[in-house]
């Protein structure tokens, strides 16, 4: 076997992305198997690696983890470059926009149980402007509005609790970035 | 470990303010202009204007028999009509603006509209 020209060499943190990335697409397919009675309202169970990784490893990685899950979970679900795609995309930038603000909070007194709401209402608030401006360029789509916003407050907190028992369950053994 | 302890003073405060939010934000995306109108029209013409606030029932002829229309208080169907696969019947009550029961065959139809126009594209 010839060597290649390049070589590419995979560092600890590589590892640790892809690791995390694939436990987030693990969940997103879970996320996509659970029957949801609207397009749109989902557990976002994905975002619980995207705080455990804020907090832990810094945002920069989170950032790294959440693009890889929407690649790979896409490519997986088969909704690569759909519409589908896109809002994904939208919800989860603006997300973490919102996360790399709303980590600088003092931390004694806002937990991940914060950080997720936010991560939450940035989320469907992005999907929602996408859509009005591009899928269904009709205010109609505001509607439905309070039920998405009170599906993000609710999974929210769910998933929110989630990282803060995954968090406070396993200490850190790596000193954060 | 309990599920509370997790909780930090201000997350508590932005589940609050959050809710708040929520709540706030059923009346303003959820009032749209009140329906208060319903426009009921026989071939395109506008057949009768009728004011949401009274109990009234209406009866439009067309070319296949009478449709009748009835009117309560910020809502309006049609209770009866000769067409043959009742659509517009089935759709029963009619309360936000925009919505438009059709009864194509006898070329009538009933439509609710409120303070603010609404297109009817997106309105079913």
């Amino acid at each position: 076997m010839t060597r290649s020209v390049t070589e590419l060499r995979v560092t600890a943190e590589d590892r640790r992305v892809a690791w995390l990335a694939t436990a987030a697409v693990g969940l997103s397919l879970v996320d996509a198997a659970i029957p949801s009675p609207l397009p749109g309202v989902k557990p976002g169970l994905a975002n619980i690696v995207t705080l455990v990784v804020l907090l832990r490893y810094g945002w920069g990685t989170a950032v790294w983890v959440s693009v890889l899950r929407v690649l790979a979970g896409s490519l997986l679900l088969g909704y690569f470059l759909a519409p589908g795609f896109f809002l994904s995309l939208t919800g989860t930038t603006l997300s973490l926009l919102t996360l790399g603000l709303a980590r600088h909070l003092p931390g004694r007194w806002f937990g991940p149980v914060s950080l997720s709401i936010f991560a939450a209402f940035a989320h469907i608030g992005g999907q929602l402007l996408l859509a009005r401006l591009w899928l269904i360029p009709h205010d109609g789509v505001f509607l439905l509005t309070p039920v998405f916003a009170g599906a993000a407050l609710v999974f929210g907190t769910i998933n929110g609790l989630i990282a803060a028992k995954l968090l406070a369950d396993s200490p850190a053994t790596d000193p954060p970035r | 470990m309990r599920w509370l302890a997790l909780l930090r003073p201000g997350d508590w405060l932005t589940m609050l303010i959050s809710a708040a939010l929520v709540g706030l934000s059923i009346p303003i995306f959820w009032q749209g202009g009140m329906a208060d109108r319903a426009i009921v029209r026989q071939e395109g013409r506008v057949f009768a204007e009728i004011d949401l606030k009274a109990r009234k029932q209406i009866e439009v002829p067309g070319p296949l028999g009478t449709t009748l229309i009835a009117v309560e208080p910020g809502r309006a169907r049609v209770v009866s009509d000769p067409g043959p696969r009742q659509y517009c019947v089935k759709q029963g009550w009619l309360m936000r603006p925009g919505e438009i029961a059709i009864c194509a065959p006898n070329r009538v139809s009933l439509q609710i509209t409120g303070r603010t126009r609404v297109y009817d594209s997106i309105s079913y």
